[in-house]
């Protein structure tokens, strides 16, 4: 059913925790439909220094988890925002049809974490 | 994947055949290859093979002569016949058909068909371990119910239904009730006479048999509107060429199954309670699904809060062990099992259980193996949960 590269992922996540003093935290999905995922970004001169994740969900949920942390470090925000779900299952060698949708979340989470930044330094440039 | 170990503790999804029974239906793949319809020597052979099975298959079940068994391709189509076969030859007498919330897919499906073509359906509530609500099948029970179909015990959960009490209340109102035996039947003693059951499903893999055969048993005087219209066989209520070699190994699965019920069902029971206690015990905000006696001997459901199951049995799998999860990613829905939802559990907790069967081959040490990497499996992933409390991980 998976790739070995998503079992690889789900064996070896890369980059899992929290980022206690994080600069973004993004979190989607619901517990209810059983995937819920945080991404937390540290964010230096433009790109995402450190990236981590957490994850309640299954096999591709873990997976796709771990590998858009791989895919987003060192890369800017911009970049960052380019990448796709697509992306994500293409690099895992793909997923099953029916967890494209469900576990297929991690691009979404991390989308949300740039824009968590961004509306926390939109609200220091406010404060100043 | 990583390891050549298996441990097969999912039972449900598939069993291996009893070498017995595999034993027995060779010679039906080969040399008495003929079929009952035919005169001469050779159909008759046959014609004595598949009578033989089905006394043999009448006989596991109590059942007051061989003719009240039909054979079938298995649990779904015995559970759509006895549905449709039901609703259709009596709808004059009613429309209304009465199930449960946690019934098998087999069974479900056939009764929401029919609500679309003019029956009136009902699913009855259960308690938290599962039980027929049994004020509620009294309450909505009424003189135009044909049909009142119960699972026998749960192939989930685990838990064995009232089946005696369930039939008084049906028979009280002239109603017909079928009783889905597929994952009780063979291994725990049912006795249809005793306990009332007018129609029952059994299934031959679910007893060590051959794929892709099972049974129902009608009782006599009951009439079915058959489904699949052809040369008439099994008293023109299923029609089509016996699967020979398939009946012939149910047959003797069930002989077997009759001999070693109550031995294997106890050292089964003793196992089941081991290995609950092993997957409980060790660790915190862990839960048994279903009752903790009145439930199957094979069936071990458990739960573990703020984690899901399909990564658990990924987890274990690579291990070599096999499990099944009640979670929506191991299904082609992405809804958790209706099942552990109508007993009361909220999505998250549905997600996170884990669902054990044993069989025959299964040993102590297989059990401990399966407990001993519980802790662990558990452990990583409640770390990378973000459900986790804090204190969990510390």
């Amino acid at each position: 059913m998976y790739t070995q590269k998503v079992m690889e992922h789900f064996k070896n996540p890369r980059n899992m925790g929290e980022i206690s003093d994080a600069d973004g935290v993004g979190t989607v999905g619901n517990p209810v439909c059983g995937d819920l995922m945080t991404i937390y970004i540290k964010v230096k001169d433009g790109r995402l220094e450190d990236i981590k994740f957490k994850t309640f969900g299954c096999g591709s949920a873990i997976a796709t988890s771990s590998m858009i942390t791989e895919l987003a470090k060192g890369k800017t925000l911009e970049e960052g925002l380019k990448i796709t779900r697509g992306n994500v299952a293409d690099e895992l060698g793909g997923l099953p049809p029916v967890k494209m949708h469900c576990s297929n979340l991690a691009a979404d989470a991390l989308h949300a974490a740039i824009e968590d930044y961004r509306k926390r330094q939109k609200a220091k440039e406010v404060n100043k | 994947m990583s390891t050549t170990r298996r441990i097969n503790l999912d039972h449900s999804a598939g069993k291996q055949v009893d070498p017995r029974v595999t034993e027995a239906m060779l010679p039906y793949m080969n040399a008495y290859c003929g079929n009952p319809s035919s005169l001469h020597t050779l159909g008759q052979e046959a014609k004595r093979a598949l009578e033989d099975a089905r006394a043999k298959v009448a006989a596991l079940v109590d059942a007051e002569k061989k003719e009240s068994i039909i054979f079938t391709s298995g649990a779904t189509e015995s559970n759509n016949l006895a549905i449709k076969g039901i609703a259709y030859r009596y709808k004059d007498r009613g429309t209304r058909l009465i199930t449960s919330n946690v019934e098998h897919m087999s069974v479900v499906n056939p009764i929401k068909y029919l609500s679309t073509k003019g029956f009136e359906t009902l699913f009855l509530p259960v308690d938290k371990y599962g039980f027929v609500i049994l004020e509620k099948l009294e309450k909505e029970l009424t003189d135009k119910t044909t049909l009142v179909s119960i699972v026998y015990a749960n192939g989930e959960i685990g838990t064995v239904e009232p089946i005696q009490e369930i039939s008084k209340i049906v028979h009280s109102k002239g109603a017909y009730l079928h009783v889905d035996g597929t994952a009780a039947c063979g291994q725990i003693p049912i006795d249809v006479k005793k306990e009332g059951i007018d129609l029952l499903t059994v299934s031959s893999n679910d007893m060590y048999g051959p794929k892709g055969v099972g049974a129902l048993y009608v009782k006599e005087g009951i009439r079915l509107e058959p489904q699949l219209h052809g040369g008439g066989q099994e008293r023109g209520i299923r029609s089509g060429t016996e699967n020979l070699p398939g009946i012939v190994g149910f047959g003797k699965a069930a002989e077997i199954a009759k001999n070693e019920i109550s031995k294997e069902s106890a050292r089964l029971t003793k196992l089941r309670d081991r290995f609950i206690d092993g997957l409980l015990k060790p660790i915190p905000y862990s839960f048994l699904n279903g009752h903790p006696t009145r439930r199957l001997p094979d069936n071990v459901s458990v739960r573990y809060s703020f984690i899901e199951g399909e990564s658990m049995l990924l987890s274990l799998d690579l291990e070599g062990v096999f499990a099944s999860s009640g979670s929506a990613c191991t299904a082609k829905t992405l809804e958790p099992s209706h099942v552990l939802l109508a007993i009361g559990l909220k999505h998250e907790e549905a997600h996170g259980s884990l669902m054990f069967t044993l069989g025959k081959e299964n040993t102590e040490e297989d059990v401990d193996f399966a407990v001993s990497l519980m802790p662990n499996i558990v452990k990583r992933l409640r770390a990378m949960s973000p459900l986790t409390p804090k204190e969990l991980n510390e």
